[in-house]
């Protein structure tokens, strides 16, 4: 390339940073403050399952409201909050074309955001509905469905309009995330709410949904943004374009089917759990064809994890992607399912998704776009690193703990001679950890917040030079 | 944007296929039961809840009692349901058919609850478990639920529903605890749960074989 192509592509860039501020910078903001919120929610669940009596009082604290509560804000406030304003600046510059429906995606941001409120204070207030992930009470659910239509718009909008060449995985990832997201949520509203279904059948309609909120809305969107950042901050391409390819359908056929193996043991005939356990097992391809196309790609660039923020939580997240993976397709195989369902186990696995790989990838990928849509770096690399390390140990403290405790508790409950009571005591001290460690990520969080808020209000440009953990090699 | 056409609609036709599979079958298969008739006794079986106990249900949803206890009894050969009593047989689809909405669950931190109602069938024993868990089961990490409960003064004589607690559960003196109506409902809810008591496998068979004469005639 010439100077002046060069000089060009970087001008272009800039509109389409310009362009994204405000109406991605409106989701990213906002996913925050759910993010501090579901924390919080979420010590207040922990500290209850070691200490029933704490803040027992009140019937909106009861710990049945206030863990669906955290689920639902972590999952929809927080995430897919972040995940739509990520998913569409990634479009936006993979596509090289500028974002223009702001009025749109500004009452999205909007709908998306009273929709949260809605359904989080529904669920406090004892409407929520007791299907898993899908508690907000239904009166929310049209606050996001049509916050959601507009983002779609947008997207599409964007694919629409860009010039023609080649499309990167990434723009497969994040454009079938935002078909497949609001698809199934419409299917559930509709299923459960609007013509209910017979009650044998909602299991199952129940964990295809909740299921594919992580495998095809978090996963993609966090895969689409590793794909996209990776390289651009070791400055290579991806290892095989091929690969990526792969991983992508293979995901997409195999994530859909493996629900199912939520149910194992439980009132559905015997080929309905068959074909997702055995689509759970084929995630082996995705996962691997991903892990050797990340690692590859990585290769010889690790000393980047030391001075680039990005890549620290990308590649740890990356990391938790391929562990999540194989151990959820090793969970589906029913010998191991039957020590590890209905336990701790479980919840330890379920955070390593939705925390270690997804939450991790999309603090990584905030750190790369706010300093190019403010157009002025991060204030401080101290906080990076607090929130970097707080979350990293706080989670494989919580990781342990939960897999531990959860592994003895499935031992426990599997010897018939073994009292209920007893099980529940032995789990205490690991629940007591977990809520150590949960309080420890929830620092990292709230460093995260104040860089973020300090950053909001500093002087645009008041720093030229990108703050970075530690001395940039040329690579 | 041709290119893309194709790729939306292959990621629409992935999502469908798994929509087929795990949504529509299930809708058709076992979301698609005939209403049974215990050839004995001519009564419906599994019965639907009365009004109360469907009060009784909402208290148990809107407090989320499901995420520590599930409802439903796993196979023999899977973990120890059965073994620990939790029921005679594994529940199937049809147990749940007049349930409205199920609530499965997927986790233990609290005993399965599907024949909650032919294991503890006493309504005293519930209330005080209710009030403070620490009353029947010391070391449990149930959370108390003293907002289902009044706290009032005691008038002339003590009322014959307050609830027998001493000691360190008891109210201070001149103080008793009354179950509300939403306790008591979540109660009969509770009492209510036998799920897989009832036999709707040759409830089922009765059905088949009737249509089968039928067809003879």
């Amino acid at each position: 390339m010439s100077e002046a192509d060069i000089e060009k592509s970087r001008q272009e860039r800039l509109e389409i940073d310009r362009a994204a501020l405000k109406p991605v910078g409106m989701f990213i903001g906002t996913s925050l403050i759910w993010l501090l919120l579901g924390s919080f929610l979420a010590i207040g669940a922990s500290i209850k399952l070691h200490n029933p009596e704490f803040l027992s009082e009140a019937n909106w604290l009861t710990f049945g409201r206030v863990r669906p509560a955290h689920l639902n804000t972590v999952a929809y406030g927080w995430l897919s909050t972040a995940g739509i304003g990520i998913g569409l600046w990634i479009l936006s510059r993979l596509c090289r074309v500028p974002i223009t429906d702001y009025t749109s995606l500004t009452l999205a941001a909007v709908f998306w955001n009273v929709g949260n409120a809605v359904g989080t204070w529904g669920i406090l207030r004892g409407d929520g509905t007791s299907i898993e992930w899908l508690e907000y009470p239904p009166y929310a659910a049209p606050l996001l469905l049509i916050s959601f239509a507009f983002v779609m718009m947008s997207a599409v909008s964007l694919v629409r309009r860009r010039p023609p060449g080649h499309i990167y995985v990434s723009q497969w990832y994040i454009l079938a995330a935002f078909f497949w997201f609001p698809l199934m949520y419409l299917t559930c509203q509709a299923l459960f709410f609007w013509n209910p279904i017979q009650a044998p059948a909602q299991g199952a309609v129940n964990w295809w949904y909740a299921h594919n909120t992580l495998g095809l809305w978090f996963t993609p969107i966090g895969l689409g943004a590793i794909y996209y950042l990776i390289p651009k901050v070791i400055g290579r391409p991806i290892h095989s374009y091929y690969l990526s390819m792969i991983g992508f359908w293979s995901l997409a056929f195999f994530y859909a089917w493996a629900g199912m193996h939520h149910l194992i043991g439980g009132p559905y005939p015997a080929w309905l759990i068959s074909a997702s356990v055995v689509a759970s097992v084929m995630m082996f391809v995705p996962v691997i064809t991903v892990a050797i196309n990340q690692h590859t790609t990585m290769k010889g660039s690790f000393s980047a994890l030391r001075w680039s923020p990005t890549l620290r939580f990308i590649v740890f997240g990356g990391v938790s992607y391929t562990l999540a993976s194989i151990q959820g397709s090793l969970m589906a195989i029913r010998s191991l399912n039957y020590l590890t369902h209905f336990t701790h186990y479980t919840i330890a696995h379920a955070h390593l998704g939705a925390y270690s790989f997804a939450s991790m990838v999309f603090f990584g990928a905030i750190y790369y776009m706010m300093p190019r849509l403010l157009e002025r770096e991060w204030p401080s690399a101290w906080l990076i690193r607090g929130h970097f390390w707080c979350c990293s140990i706080g989670f494989i403290i919580y990781f342990v703990s939960l897999t531990w405790g959860g592994w003895l508790q499935g031992i426990e409950m599997n010897t018939k001679e073994t009292p209920f009571l007893e099980i529940v005591k032995l789990t205490i001290p690991f629940l007591k950890s977990r809520s150590w460690a949960g309080s420890l990520m929830t620092l990292g969080h709230i460093f995260f917040a104040i860089n973020f808020a300090w950053m909001l209000v500093k002087k645009r440009n008041a720093s030229t030079t990108a703050t970075l953990l530690g001395k940039q090699r040329s690579l | 944007m041709n290119r893309f056409k194709y790729i939306v609609a292959g990621f629409l036709f992935t999502l469908f296929t798994s929509f087929v599979g795990l949504v529509l079958l299930p809708i058709l298969t076992v979301g698609n039961q005939t209403p049974l008739i215990d050839p004995e006794t001519g009564e419906q079986i599994p019965p639907s809840l009365t009004a109360l106990e469907l009060r009784g249900k909402g208290v148990y949803m809107s407090n989320g009692c499901m995420y520590c206890h599930s409802q439903q009894v796993r196979p023999e050969r899977v973990g120890t349901d059965i073994a620990r009593g939790w029921g005679k047989r594994r529940t199937i689809a049809a147990d749940y058919m007049n349930e409205g909405r199920t609530l499965l669950g997927t986790m233990r931190t609290g005993p399965d609850l599907a024949t909650i109602g032919i294991r503890m069938p006493a309504e005293s024993w519930h209330l005080l478990h209710l009030y403070n868990p620490q009353t029947t089961s010391k070391g449990s990490n149930m959370p108390p639920f003293p907002f289902l409960f009044d706290k009032r003064k005691i008038g002339e004589q003590k009322s014959p529903e307050a609830l027998p607690l001493s000691g360190e559960y008891a109210p201070e003196d001149g103080y008793e605890i009354i179950p509300t109506d939403e306790v008591k409902a979540l109660v009969a809810y509770l009492q209510s749960l036998k799920l897989g008591h009832y036999d709707v496998k040759g409830a089922q068979r009765a059905v088949i074989e009737s249509k089968a004469e039928i067809r003879k005639k």
